[in-house]
């Protein structure tokens, strides 16, 4: 049994009785987002009481929970109120999920990023459930005058153990909104819990399918006119002068300005990462005369910094990799020593592009800027910082800038960096009206704040029994360092260097799903299993031997090293289970393995390439995660299949390349993307049952899958793949 | 400007706009039917798919001015009550996961499926080839293809 304070956030357990105005608010709004049946309609409760902040409870026993985090799709949307009523102990069925809005008073961490919204919102979420589970129970017990002790609550129903006195949550709802709040509440077991670790479908799914306006662009507000913007067609470059007569007099066009979106002054959130500081706005009615004013516009940029190219970003990461660093990030024993005393030794380099986001919806964001107060719509994985920024450069205090958060047709980072949501209120202030601000693919592909390019160098030594007993790695990145240096395999080797290096440029970079993981796990993996195999080893027990050593005689501090060998050997050992792994190529199948550990979970696959057709097929792919306790396992695999063909399809086919400042891929027809056919024919995931508290899982399975790739290649080729995307490098997959 | 009657999702509906405007504006902008998705503006994502008569096409590529007296169906239209054999398998499998561009997916499937009601793998990959999707749910998609064609023939 475990008891918990519930002083966590004290601020979000508001006690209000029955509030008629706001449940018709509440009923009508169920209704636009719910469809409901006729019988439904009539169900609809008369009367909402606030339990807390994250839920209210209709008097018919119909409960809604707020979903306080931004959904982009992750689905925490339906999983972190999976979670709540888990603790109440209501019937699924019975749950209305809304999103709250931006409110940091009440709830922790409105973001989304980092695969951590379900691992930071676990406790409070839990509490938040079980308090108003508490406040139902004490209700009843004060209504039937009998010791909450022989109170039982399941399903949305209150009994007494001890007699036929029962009621509904409904029923209950009107008195538990009266009670105290408790200073301490107790969570269920896990063992109990009866909507956590179960199939929940998607509660935005029958939205989605009938195409209601959930995401930002859909956005539609009385008066509000269109905004686009004109941005520099080269990083190094800005904004000098224009001449757009002509251009405001297009039709429908109302008017064409330069903006100046971040002024000397203004107090930048590291939410404000690739910023463009000056640009021009277009005004219009619709979105197609905007996009032929655009057109026709004519805007003259100058040169402020130098118009860097590919070429020159590859050779200075090279450079960079052949220097030495005063400080390396970690150094245990004496690698120069022992490559010395190596009986074989091997060195690889590799490489990856710059890679742009590509969310399929477009940057945008709805905004009406008034002197009296600010209001916002839109998709934003970190409304907070926004808003503060915002405050800064409307000079308007937080309290009179109103942030809702729209559904996000796809994040993966680019969506942390919130400057389109700057530009449209710099656009709605000059305007003095609503507008919606929104990106062509163009603006946004070419825009910035991408995935680094990377360079890592890896050199590792064996000895004539094929133990590895000296690692050296070199990691550089454009703005970006790249190296975990405390992660596998430091603590599995008596000499181990580490070294990083940053690249500056001044094409702007940002967090891109599983940042820095996302090629350092492929490089990573791929050269364990060319050493493994230099070392006559299979790659698996080569792994597992590795991880033994950290687990019996970790080297250096056992705490520094930021994984747990176990763990991570227990999601290989699963994979090796599951695929039937004996280190032979199942029928004509070329098979690569790799495993890593990212954002708290740990990730081993197996993939199958065919090798009977011209071009490699991915077959299957195998996973096994480890991120403790799975609260919507339905959804879970959904988000590992996606971080798969995801990781696949950008190390394949993607890649941002630069001439004179300019990126040389605009949209789709040139930057490829992974498409249907190119996509595995089969992913089966499997996840290690620990009852430990639960970590993340939009992230974890994208950066071993390249590794495991990379390995299935050389088995059909014959070729190592260094060099993303490797595409390039001539092995064309579907 | 000029003045175009059309019919969407069963309606007659009236439109004064430049007749080079993309239908995909046109139902987004004037007609505020904006469950079809803007994704790439060059026909190469296929978020924007809609059916022309029984095809589905690329609302992106497609002005105003040459549909003509052609039937329009949008996802909104595409059943009446979102029990469309297509949109029901879509809800089984829990197909998306941001969904954006899911409407054009579901177009897309559910023109092919009428054309070819009991598609082979290879044929619904290439069918679908041309609808992007960067959550990474195609697997799921050509699931639900086969679980939809199965609910239309059974």
């Amino acid at each position: 049994m475990t008891l918990i304070k519930t002083t966590y956030n004290r601020r979000s357990f508001l006690k209000s009785s029955s509030l008629a105005g706001g449940g018709m608010i509440l009923g009508f709004s169920w209704l636009a987002s719910c469809k409901p049946t006729p019988e439904q309609v009539s169900n609809i409760p008369k009367e909402w009481f606030d339990i807390n902040s994250f839920l209210k409870i209709g008097d018919n026993g119909m409960v809604t929970i707020m979903s306080p985090n931004p959904e982009i799709g992750q689905n925490v949307k339906t999983s972190m109120p999976m979670i709540v009523a888990d603790e109440l102990g209501v019937d699924w069925k019975n749950v209305i999920v809304e999103q709250a809005p931006l409110n940091t008073d009440i709830f922790q961490r409105q973001l989304a990023g980092g695969s951590q919204s379900i691992r930071a919102g676990w406790s409070g979420l839990r509490m938040a459930g079980a308090t108003a589970r508490h406040m139902l129970v004490a209700a009843a017990a004060e209504a039937w005058q009998v010791p909450a002790s022989e109170i039982t609550v399941k399903a949305g129903v209150i009994s007494h153990n001890g007699s036929d006195k029962s009621a509904s949550f409904g029923e209950m709802a009107s008195k538990a909104a009266t009670m105290s709040v408790p200073e301490e509440v107790t969570l269920k077991e896990t063992s109990d819990f009866d909507i956590i670790g179960t199939d929940k479908r998607n509660v935005d799914g029958p939205n989605i399918v009938t195409g209601k306006p959930l995401f930002g662009i859909d956005i539609q507000e009385e008066g509000m006119m269109i905004a686009m913007i004109v941005h520099p067609p080269a990083f190094g470059m800005t904004y000098k002068s224009m001449d757009a007569e002509a251009v405001k007099s297009m039709p429908g066009i109302k008017n064409v300005f330069p903006i100046d979106v971040y002024p000397e002054g203004i107090e930048r959130q590291w939410s404000d990462g690739g910023a463009i500081d000056k640009l021009v706005a277009i005004v219009g009615e619709t979105t197609w005369q905007c996009m032929q004013a655009k057109k026709a516009l004519n805007v003259e940029w100058e040169k402020t910094s130098p118009l860097e190219s590919t070429a020159g970003h590859d050779e200075a990461l090279t450079k960079l990799l052949n220097t030495t660093s005063k400080e390396p990030a970690r150094k245990d024993g004496n690698v120069a020593s022992a490559f010395k005393k190596a009986d074989k030794v091997i060195e690889r380099t590799y490489s990856a592009p710059f890679l742009a986001h590509n969310t399929m919806e477009p940057m945008n964001f709805y905004a009406d800027v008034t002197a009296e107060r600010a209001l916002f719509n839109g998709p934003i994985q970190t409304p907070e910082f926004l808003e503060k920024t915002l405050a800064s450069r409307l000079d308007m205090p937080v309290e009179k800038i109103d942030i809702k958060m729209s559904r996000m047709g796809g994040g993966f980072g680019r969506r942390l960096y919130g400057t389109f949501g700057v530009e449209a209120a710099v656009i709605s202030q000059h305007m003095q009206a609503p507008i919606k601000l929104v990106y062509t693919r163009e603006d946004d592909m070419t825009q910035g704040t991408y995935r680094p390019t990377y360079k890592v160098k890896y050199k590792a030594g064996l000895d004539k029994d094929g133990n590895l007993i000296a690692w050296h790695v070199k990691g550089a990145g454009s703005n970006d360092d790249l190296l975990f240096e405390n992660r596998f395999p430091a603590g599995a080797v008596d000499n181990y260097l580490a070294e990083k290096f940053s690249l500056e440029t001044n094409v702007t970079t940002g967090a891109w799903r599983a940042p820095r993981s996302n090629f350092v796990a492929g490089a990573e993996q791929a050269f364990l299993d060319e050493v493994a195999e230099a070392a006559g080893k299979d790659p698996i027990e080569f792994r597992l031997e590795l991880f033994d050593r950290a687990i019996k005689a970790p080297v250096g501090d056992p705490e520094k090293n930021d994984y747990d060998p176990s763990r991570y050997a227990g999601v290989l050992k699963l994979v090796k289970e599951k695929s039937g792994w004996d280190g032979s190529q199942k029928n004509g199948a070329a098979r690569g393995v790799s495993a890593y550990y990212c954002h708290n979970s740990y990730v081993a696959q197996v993939l199958d390439l065919s090798t009977d057709t011209k071009s490699p097929k991915v077959t299957k792919v195998w996973c096994a995660v480890d991120c403790g306790i799975v609260i919507n396992p339905m959804a879970a695999k959904n988000q590992i299949e996606g971080g798969i063909i995801d990781g696949i399809g950008h190390a394949t086919y993607s890649e941002m390349t630069f001439e004179n400042g300019i990126p040389q891929h605009k949209n789709f027809d040139t930057y490829r993307l992974i498409r249907h056919k190119e996509a595995p024919k089969e992913i089966e995931t499997y996840f290690v049952d620990n009852g430990i508290d639960p970590t993340g899982l939009g992230e974890p399975s994208l950066p071993p899958i390249i590794g495991a790739l990379a390995n299935a290649l050389y088995k059909a080729t014959g070729q190592r793949h260094y060099n993303q995307p490797f595409i390039t490098e001539k092995s064309v997959i579907g | 400007m000029a003045n175009f009657s059309l019919k969407v999702n069963g309606k007659t509906q009236e439109v004064d706009v430049d007749p080079s405007t993309p239908m995909l504006w046109v139902l987004r902008d004037h007609l505020k039917l904006v469950g079809t998705k803007f994704g790439c503006g060059i026909a190469q994502c296929g978020a924007c798919t809609v059916h022309l008569g029984d095809n589905a096409v690329r609302s992106c590529q497609l002005p105003v001015s040459a549909v003509g007296e052609q039937s329009i169906t949008t996802i909104e239209g595409l059943s009446e009550n979102g029990d469309h054999p297509v949109q029901k398998a879509w809800l089984e499998e829990d197909v998306y996961q941001c969904g954006y561009c899911q409407a054009g997916q579901i177009m897309n499937a559910s023109a092919f499926l009428k054309r070819n009601p009991n598609p082979t793998d290879v044929e619904i990959e290439d069918a679908m080839n041309g609808n992007i999707c960067r959550c990474g749910t195609y697997t799921r998609i050509k699931k639900a293809i086969k679980n939809a064609s199965n609910i239309s023939n059974a």
